[in-house]
């Protein structure tokens, strides 16, 4: 009989597994609503998880260690952004060999750090965490970065919808020579976005190696980036979809630990396999309908932008 | 800013094919920068990487190896490009092709029949091209977009790789080794020059490059497939079936993937271990665009990557320098294309004082 504390640790685990995709997939969203695809997610998560543990660990500062982590990503993001903003070269091209570059350096920078252990965020923050109860060790597991993911959602959805800056930002991706006719800088505006997105992504590779599983790994970020990317897709680019869809990935990230722990006996690698058969099948219910998706899918998304003139 | 950006009346045809060679300079540039970064003599490091290699018999042979699924790799995916196509799980793909004709090989092995290794290799393209129909089923029936249905695809063949080597298929003499018995010899792929590991999978692979030429610049289904990538309106004005061109490429890529994963099975592996590949098909990407995506183009390109991971390997043994040091010089070599490539259509021009 599933009681109250088996619930919330579940809910806790599937918060944390869903925390990585809400930061990476927000940043995403913001980057591909101002209508620049960057399919370098896994690279810039994988150098922000990599920059930030080797940071906290060599100056014992968890929240420095975030801050590179973020601006790792950042400055990944503005390598993309001169290929394909200030260059104008190909998105997806320049997005894959964000990936691969990321991939290479990451594991580069990371080696001489590999399997070096060190106190998770939570018992960093909650010194008491060991010596609490079970159900106060649950509560502490929720720390300020997952705060941040869970917050995202409103604060993007606020951003958009809600502020002058927002509604530039997805008139600059609807149709880039209307917001350049009426005098906005729309390079501008996509620097910052992709930016932001950068930042998003490094901060969720932090989480992976700061929080979830405090060390760093020879690619440890396992393809998450490109679950974040699905998830936009399948969000149809809104806010309140996307974060249902993260928080839904985090469960199944979730149950196929817990299968093992309910006595099935499945081998864990036919259960690793779940997320990416889950994105594919999710993938294919929402691309079903061309129709719908090219209605809200931003018009100018993944096409250069030049001034002419 | 006195330097502009300026579009050319027409593409640079010299630009195409010197951008790939700046590309390899920069990057090996680039490469000296990260190693005397990290405290290494860069000159000494960038001659271990590019020239000692060539300098021996085993290192020329060694480069035909790992040249070989590099290239079958590549061809496949500049196929699909060529088809407005982006298949990124070529990986899975080689995955699958060393599982299929892994699964011949081991259940047929050692009959001592003729046909035993012609069944491997054409399993290995079949299990490849079966693994890359899935992404087109899911394409042409749900428009579900390849570039993240094949890359999904490929964490699931490498986990099912995990789960055969790991259960199933594991050698019961092997010490609980997650690896499959040993590959008989009537299924192992013949070795061309004697004490080397070079096998005839790099005949076969050499053959692919005349035939996907012909294919793509002197047959109509190639040409066919070039109008759908290069001006999709324009074929379907023509009446060129859209469909069929995704089920062909995409399964034609996924074959010569296939092929590549059952060559370094069948070949220099022997066996099937959890991993067939340290990325093959995802530097395959990058000899594609450094190939031109030309099958002759990608050839040259194939051999200087496999000159990157021999380089990569022997840096290793010699200066004791980190294998992901090849990733980053990868990465860095595509980087550097996609920005030199931006002067095929463009060019720089000192932007004049403009006139009150």
């Amino acid at each position: 009989m599933p009681d109250g504390f088996v619930l919330l640790a579940l809910l806790v685990a599937t918060l944390r597994a869903a925390a990585p995709l809400l930061l990476a997939g927000f940043g995403e969203l913001v980057a591909e609503r101002s209508g620049v695809l960057n399919l370098g997610v896994e690279g810039m998560m994988l150098v922000g998880a990599a920059a930030g543990f080797i940071a906290t660990v060599a100056t014992g500062q968890v929240l420095l260690g975030l801050m590179v982590a973020a601006l790792a990503g950042m400055l990944m993001a503005l390598l993309f952004g001169l290929l394909t903003l200030t260059l104008g070269a190909n998105q997806v091209a320049c997005g894959l060999a964000l990936t691969i570059f990321g991939t290479g350096l990451s594991a580069l920078i990371g080696l001489p750090w590999q399997g070096t252990p060190i106190p998770g965020l939570a018992s960093v923050i909650w010194p008491g965490l060991d010596a609490a109860g079970p159900v106060a060790q649950q509560l502490m597991l929720l720390d300020p970065l997952l705060g941040l993911a869970l917050l995202l959602p409103v604060l993007v959805g606020f951003f958009l919808y809600r502020t002058r800056s927002g509604l530039i930002l997805r008139a600059v991706g609807e149709s880039h020579e209307v917001a350049h006719a009426l005098g906005y800088g729309v390079l501008r505006v996509r620097y910052a976005a992709v930016l932001f997105g950068g930042a998003m992504a490094g901060l969720a590779g932090a989480y992976l190696s700061l929080v979830y599983t405090p060390m760093w790994t020879e690619n440890m970020v396992a393809g998450r980036g490109w679950i974040a990317l699905a998830l936009v897709v399948f969000s149809a680019w809104k806010p309140v979809w996307l974060a249902i869809g993260a928080l839904f990935f985090g469960f199944v990230t979730i149950a196929q630990f817990q299968a093992g722990a309910l006595g099935l006996d499945v081998s864990p690698h036919l259960l690793s396999m779940l997320p990416y058969l889950a994105t594919v099948v999710v993938l294919v219910l929402i691309s079903r309908d061309e129709t719908r998706r090219k209605l809200n899918a931003p018009a100018a998304l993944g096409k250069p932008f030049t001034a002419a003139g | 800013m006195p330097l502009r950006l300026e579009a050319r009346p027409e593409p640079s045809r010299a630009m195409l094919w010197l951008s790939p060679v700046l590309a390899a300079v920069l990057a090996a540039a680039g490469g000296g920068l990260v190693f005397a970064a990290l405290g290494y003599d860069p000159l000494l490091a960038l001659r271990t990487l590019f020239i000692d290699p060539l300098a021996t018999l085993d290192g020329l042979t060694e480069l035909g190896l790992k040249a070989t699924p590099l290239l079958l790799c590549a061809i496949g995916i500049a196929i699909a490009v060529q088809a407005g196509l982006w298949n990124i799980g070529a990986e899975g793909q080689l995955t699958m092709g060393a599982i299929a004709g892994g699964g011949i090989a081991l259940a047929f092995g050692g009959g001592g029949h003729w046909w035993i290794l012609p069944a491997t290799l054409l399993a290995g393209a079949a299990g490849g091209a079966a693994w890359a129909a899935i992404p087109a089923l899911l394409k042409t029936r749900f428009h579900a977009h390849e570039i993240l249905t094949t890359l999904m695809l490929s964490y699931v063949a490498v986990q099912i790789l995990g789960w055969l080597v790991h259960g199933p298929w594991i050698d019961p003499e092997g010490f609980n080794f997650p690896q499959s018995r040993m590959f008989e010899p009537d299924a192992l792929l013949p070795v061309l020059v004697e004490g080397s590991r070079l096998h005839a999978g790099a005949l076969l692979a050499l053959l692919a490059v005349p035939l996907a030429w012909l294919l793509l610049a002197r047959t109509a289904a190639g040409f066919r497939l070039r109008t759908i990538g290069l001006a999709p309106r324009a074929a379907r004005y023509a009446g060129f079936p859209e469909r069929g061109s995704v089920w062909f490429a995409l399964c034609l890529s996924g074959a010569l993937a296939g092929l590549a994963g059952v060559g370094e099975a069948a070949g220099p592996v022997g066996q099937l271990q959890p991993v067939m590949s340290p990325g093959y098909g995802f530097a395959g990407i990058i000899v594609a665009f450094l190939g031109r995506l030309q099958p002759f183009g990608i050839l040259a390109a194939a051999l200087l990557m496999a000159l990157i991971y021999l380089g990569g390997e022997q840096l290793q043994v010699s200066m004791q320098l980190p294998l992901a040091a090849t990733g980053t010089i990868q990465g860095m070599l595509l980087f550097f294309l996609l920005a030199s490539d931006v002067f095929i259509d463009h060019r720089l021009v000192w932007m004049a004082r403009r006139h009150a």
